[in-house]
């Protein structure tokens, strides 16, 4: 089996795995439950991303998103439990008509994607591709440091916000 | 070699999922890991185009967009927590007075 | 079917060695908890286990069945399925993370070339067992434990990754081998080139594996409820593996990245050569030493096990003198590396056990202070600092100014980082935070 194939499986793994995650996310009653289909969701998606040689991206993903935003979540979960969320209605009141819209918009994009394939849009024009190197994770950061510099900062300045936006926020009055 | 429309119906499939999560439910919380879903998809379109075109700015971009995500989440759960020790609720349908 | 054969045997020895750790790390651990116990009996003054098998060698088996018999409690309200995965996602995250290391030039599951980021960040999977295990068990003290546990290995990652990035920097490579290997290459051992990343990585791991004297959260647990509250028998056994893997895990990227992984000390020096011999020459020492104990022993199944010891450390000395036999020659990179690899993580668990037993418990908001107002900044420094030194030995300086300037320069800061932290300016409040004005 060459490694190909086994990236072909693994993608298909992987993608089912997502999907259920997700699915079971956002119908589960309880939060914790949800939390953990959550998680399983984004390590089928860093899997996804080591199929497709983006490394430096898988690590990232499981590092941060996982390693570090869904543990803020599970505390903040865990914080604010209430025994009484388990028994109350899930669902809002316009959940039919939402769900309706939302498959209307997923229609109309599936449709959309569809029909780029089916006329050759997606495909590459000749002489326009790049190229990557199996070095991922120093080409990533040639880029970074070199191109993107400016968004790295602003990035950099983004979470400080965040951060002192969160230690504000929960501040006690004095 | 996997063909690049498949992983746009995967990304898809997971946006609407994501969509249909915050346009539902009525905890907070749940409604704020609706939008990590969705923007999980979005991860995965660029990096799936990235490959596509032989081009590092998609990673790049996926990197970006998980860094803004993580300061997004902090700030969300920040507000649901001090609304929470205001009202006592997490359901999106009773949090419906702009000053109290 | 061949399609499976096939598979089987292009991924023959990864999959072999696979099976060795998952194999040998629960024995392993199981050891390092009796060197705990001994090494405590040592610094306290006394024995240590030394009925169950000679010298208490045989007393990480005779725990393992006792825990296996136990009677698996499951608390009634628990919630039942998280209740049962979450040791499991201790265990997996901390024998994941050894799937990119490298015990000797040969004995290495996957070279990956996100080696180290491969591991840091499996290793911060391990924290989903802790607070999924903490809240399964439906319990106010266990919750609270498990939160403070993960708040501390949340806290403490950071500066442990950062502390592990200055070790990149000098490598240039995420890879474990490529790491190593670049150590051989600038002739030091990266310890010497950032020796308060080595210093900030070390304390930093304790508090990643809730050791003392960061033990908060696990004391608790002795004196009156943490996240391994509920969990009894063989669940308890599997988060107290996994914390012990994770300790040999911790040992093991530290002596990679900074102890030199599996080279000899002095592995340039050609006089020193005869330090090639310690391998066979330390395991027949321990052999002498089992021989020479062996009628000493009260009973007479204890000495026949102590004699079996002495035979198995006879069977080790002959392996690691097997390079010297020319025709297996071409095995010494393999054998003296790993052996070389295994001293270092001893003598780095050591340490651990070293420092447990030796300072006082941190309390809790000391331990959160510490990791933020000191370990973090300093981190930092720590990579501007080497990235500085990088600079200076491109501009052609030599090694030691440059390691005087930079190491001299992190050094200044951590200093004013401490005293600024004795001005006490704290949470309006706490204990801590009174001045002698007001206490």
């Amino acid at each position: 089996m060459t490694p190909q194939q086994i990236s072909q499986i693994a993608f298909y793994f992987f993608a089912g795995l997502a999907v259920l995650g997700a699915i079971l996310t956002v119908t589960v009653r309880n939060v914790v439950h949800s939390a953990i289909f959550l998680i399983t969701s984004l390590l089928a998606t860093a899997g996804i991303f080591l199929t497709l040689g983006a490394q430096f991206v898988f690590a990232v993903q499981i590092i941060l998103y996982v390693g570090g935003i869904m543990v803020l979540f599970i505390f903040v979960i865990m914080l604010v439990n209430l025994d009484v969320a388990l028994h109350q209605l899930q669902f809002n009141r316009q959940k039919w008509v939402a769900l309706l819209l939302a498959l209307a918009l997923g229609s109309q994009l599936g449709f959309a994607v569809w029909f780029a394939r089916e006329q050759g849009v997606l495909d590459i024009p000749s002489g326009r591709a790049g190229t990557l190197s199996p070095q991922n994770v120093e080409q990533f950061g040639q880029a970074l440091f070199e191109k993107y510099a400016l968004p790295f900062e602003i990035a950099s300045v983004l979470l400080l916000v965040a951060l002192i936006g969160a230690v504000v926020m929960t501040k006690k009055r004095a | 070699m996997v063909p690049i429309g498949h992983y746009l119906f995967l990304s898809l499939a997971l946006f609407i999922i994501g969509v249909i999560g915050v346009v539902t439910r009525r905890n907070v919380i749940i409604i704020l890991m609706s939008i990590e879903l969705i923007l999980n998809a979005v991860n995965i379109n660029l990096v799936a185009f990235s490959r596509h075109w032989a081009n590092i700015d998609g990673q790049l971009f996926s990197l970006f967009i998980i860094t803004d995500a993580a300061a997004e989440a902090a700030v969300g759960l920040g507000i649901i927590i001090a609304f929470f020790k205001n009202r006592e609720t997490l359901l999106a349908d009773e949090m419906d007075l702009l000053k109290f | 079917m061949s399609v499976l054969l096939d598979f089987l045997k292009t991924y023959m020895w990864p999959l072999i060695f696979a099976l060795v750790i998952v194999g040998v790390l629960p024995l392993l651990a199981g050891y390092v908890v009796l060197l705990e116990r001994k090494v405590m009996a040592d610094m306290q003054a006394r024995l240590g286990p030394m009925r169950v098998g000679p010298h208490g060698l045989l007393q990480p088996i005779a725990d393992a069945l006792k825990l296996l018999i136990k009677e698996d409690i499951i608390p009634e309200s628990a919630d039942k399925l998280v209740f049962w995965f979450a040791p499991i996602i201790s265990v997996t995250a901390a024998m994941l993370a050894y799937s990119a290391l490298a015990i000797g030039p040969f004995f290495q599951i996957a070279e990956l070339n996100i080696g180290l980021i491969f591991i840091v960040a499996v290793s911060s999977m391990g924290i989903f067992g802790i607070i999924l295990g903490g809240w399964a068990s439906n319990s106010h003290y266990s919750l609270l434990g498990a939160m403070r546990s993960t708040a501390q290995m949340i806290s403490y990652e950071t500066a442990a990754g950062l502390a592990l990035v200055g070790g990149v920097l000098l490598a240039g490579s995420l890879s474990t081998r490529q790491i190593v290997q670049a150590q051989a290459e600038s002739g030091v051992w990266f310890v010497f080139l950032a020796p308060i990343g080595f210093f900030l990585y070390l304390v930093a791991s304790i508090a990643e594996t809730n050791r003392a004297p960061f033990d908060l959260p696990e004391a608790e647990s002795e004196l009156v409820a943490g996240y391994m509250t509920e969990y009894s028998g063989f669940r308890w056994a599997v988060y107290f593996l996994a914390e012990y893997a994770n300790m040999i895990v911790v040992a093991s990227i530290a002596t990679t990245l900074f102890l030199g992984g599996w080279m000899r000390p002095f592995s340039g020096t050609e006089w020193l050569n005869f330090l090639d011999f310690f391998p066979p020459f330390s395991f027949l020492v321990v052999a002498a030493y089992c021989f020479y104990r062996t009628p000493k022993q009260p009973e007479p199944i204890q000495s026949m096990v102590m004699a079996l010891f002495g035979g198995l450390c006879l069977l080790l000395a002959a392996a690691m003198a097997l390079p010297f036999v020319p025709a297996f020659a071409a095995s010494k990179p393999g054998l003296h590396g790993a052996y070389w690899f295994l001293l270092k993580v001893t003598l780095y668990i050591y340490t651990f056990m070293w420092i447990r037993f030796t300072f006082p418990r941190f309390r809790f908001d000391q331990l959160m202070r510490l990791g933020w107002y000191f370990m973090i900044p300093l981190s930092i420094i720590n990579v501007l600092g080497l990235g500085v030194y990088k600079v200076l030995r491109q501009l052609a300086w030599g090694v030691l100014p440059a390691l005087i300037v930079t190491t001299g320069g992190t050094l200044l800061v951590a200093i004013w980082l401490v005293w600024n932290a004795q001005k006490k300016i704290a949470i309006p409040g706490s204990v801590s935070g009174m001045t002698e004005a007001e206490g």
